[in-house]
């Protein structure tokens, strides 16, 4: 089994005009920077992309935002792009805006296999238009569908040639579940390392749902909000 | 009139030890500088981390630790580490005790407005559509009126709902006040200088006043 791409261009060479993309992610952390800069060089437009956040001005989908080639973005979380927030307010662009923990969950749902969830989560909202609400003992709830994507491209610590991920502190966020819920999953690694060398206990997400997975070089690893204290 | 920092005081003692607790973004953050030493507190950040610690030392700060507010932050001994997933599990089973988060808007049902104002700000919910439908302890840390100096204690939100019957209790620079179940705001304290009076004249929805109202103790 070696799942193992020379690159981010041969990872997504097959992403095509008009299909709906998940990205890992929270913010800057975890997030595919070397599969987005390559979407990015290959001009592939009117994408769907599913994450939680729609990245910065210069980093991140909101590189995708700059070049107009996402034609809906589905998000928890926006509010750090304003070039998101003036083509949203415009028009321009197409925005599903959804609770954190639904937009998680529906990711869940796909790689486990179930067609939908039920969360409390927008009751009483707009979120909760046109869905379907069932009362489970006395306590609404909606009805959320899984996601069905095309490609999930994904980030982790380390990676072996059969798919195997581990992810570092906070960069694990959204990425293990939109693993699990690609059609195909691409996974970009900042160390590739032998079968064997991940102890099979420590292994977040198995090789089974991984599709190609590759090494980046050269992490920004981008810091939105630099927050520190001073040695006392 | 209490100032942010005051009204972080005042939530940090609405904590009790062993509780695990999630802090929204801008004053809620500031709660956990005021939580004493001698309690176990485990803060809670719906990016996936139980055990969240303070700032790092300058130089120590490490892009992939952050907090939901995309902070640098540091894990303390005994941290865990999760996917978006899991969090919201936990958040949803009721594991998390306390929820504190702001609002733009809240009314005398417990509804609470905060993620958008149409036609000029989209923000997003992020996890606070999440947070408040299935936590049972939910306190607000909010302004009592807006900049123009109009009430966000209301009858009913104007702006889109984040969630509705959800809020306890609110923490403002003027006053501490429960949502009763039955609707209203019921005064409990009064901020240091601040009369019952000015209080009045700062809530537009029912305003629930039993008796003497103690100034609060921070």
């Amino acid at each position: 089994m070696n799942k193992v791409v020379s690159g981010a261009d041969e990872a997504i060479r097959d992403i095509k005009d008009g299909m709906t993309l998940m990205l890992g992610g929270f913010g800057m952390c975890g997030l595919p920077e070397k599969c987005i800069l390559a979407l990015v060089k290959k001009g592939v437009k009117d994408l769907t992309c599913i994450s939680n956040n729609a990245g910065v001005d210069d980093f991140g989908i909101g590189l995708l935002l700059h070049q107009r080639q996402v034609k809906k973005m589905i998000a928890s979380y926006v509010g750090e792009n304003a070039i998101f927030e003036s083509q949203l307010l415009s028009g321009e662009l197409e925005v599903e805006l959804i609770p954190q923990g639904t937009l998680a969950t529906r990711c869940m749902a796909a790689g486990y296999g179930m067609p939908a969830i039920f969360t409390p989560a927008g009751i009483g909202t707009e979120v909760a238009i046109g869905k379907e609400v069932r009362n489970f003992n006395g306590k609404d709830y909606l009805m959320e569908m899984a996601f069905d994507a095309d490609f999930a491209i994904v980030k982790a610590w380390k990676g072996d040639r059969m798919g195997n991920l581990v992810y570092r502190s906070t960069a694990r966020n959204f990425n293990p579940v939109m693993a699990m819920a690609g059609k195909i999953t691409i996974a970009e690694v900042e160390e590739l390392v032998e079968p064997g060398e991940l102890d099979p206990d420590h292994i977040h997400t198995p090789g089974i749902y991984v599709h190609r997975i590759f090494q980046g070089e050269n992490y920004e690893k981008r810091i939105e909000q630099r927050t520190v204290r001073k040695k006392e | 009139m209490l100032d942010k920092t005051g009204i972080a005081k005042r939530i940090a003692k609405e904590i009790k030890d062993g509780y695990y607790v999630n802090l929204g973004i801008g004053i809620p953050t500031l709660v956990a500088n005021y939580i004493p030493d001698t309690m176990d507190v485990v803060l809670q950040s719906e990016n996936g981390l139980l055990g969240m610690g303070p700032f790092p030392y300058e130089g120590e700060e490490d892009p992939d630790v952050i907090n939901a507010g995309k902070q640098t932050i540091t894990m303390l001994p005994g941290s865990a580490v999760f996917d978006s997933a899991m969090s919201f599990g936990m958040i949803r089973s009721k594991k998390v005790n306390l929820t504190i988060l702001g609002a733009m808007e809240v009314s005398e049902n417990g509804d609470i407005a905060n993620w958008k104002i149409p036609g000029k700000m989209v923000k997003g919910m992020g996890g606070a559509m999440d947070l408040v439908a299935s936590a049972e302890n939910i306190i607000v840390a909010m302004q009592h009126v807006n900049k123009a100096g109009e009430s966000k204690l209301l009858p009913q939100c104007t702006l889109p709902l984040t969630g509705i019957h959800c809020v306890k209790k609110i923490v403002t620079e003027l006053a501490v006040l429960d949502v009763l179940p039955e609707g209203g705001f019921k005064l409990l304290e009064r901020a240091p200088g601040i009369s019952v009076e000015e209080i009045k004249a700062a809530t537009a929805g029912k305003l629930i006043i039993d008796g003497e109202v103690p100034e609060m103790v921070i």
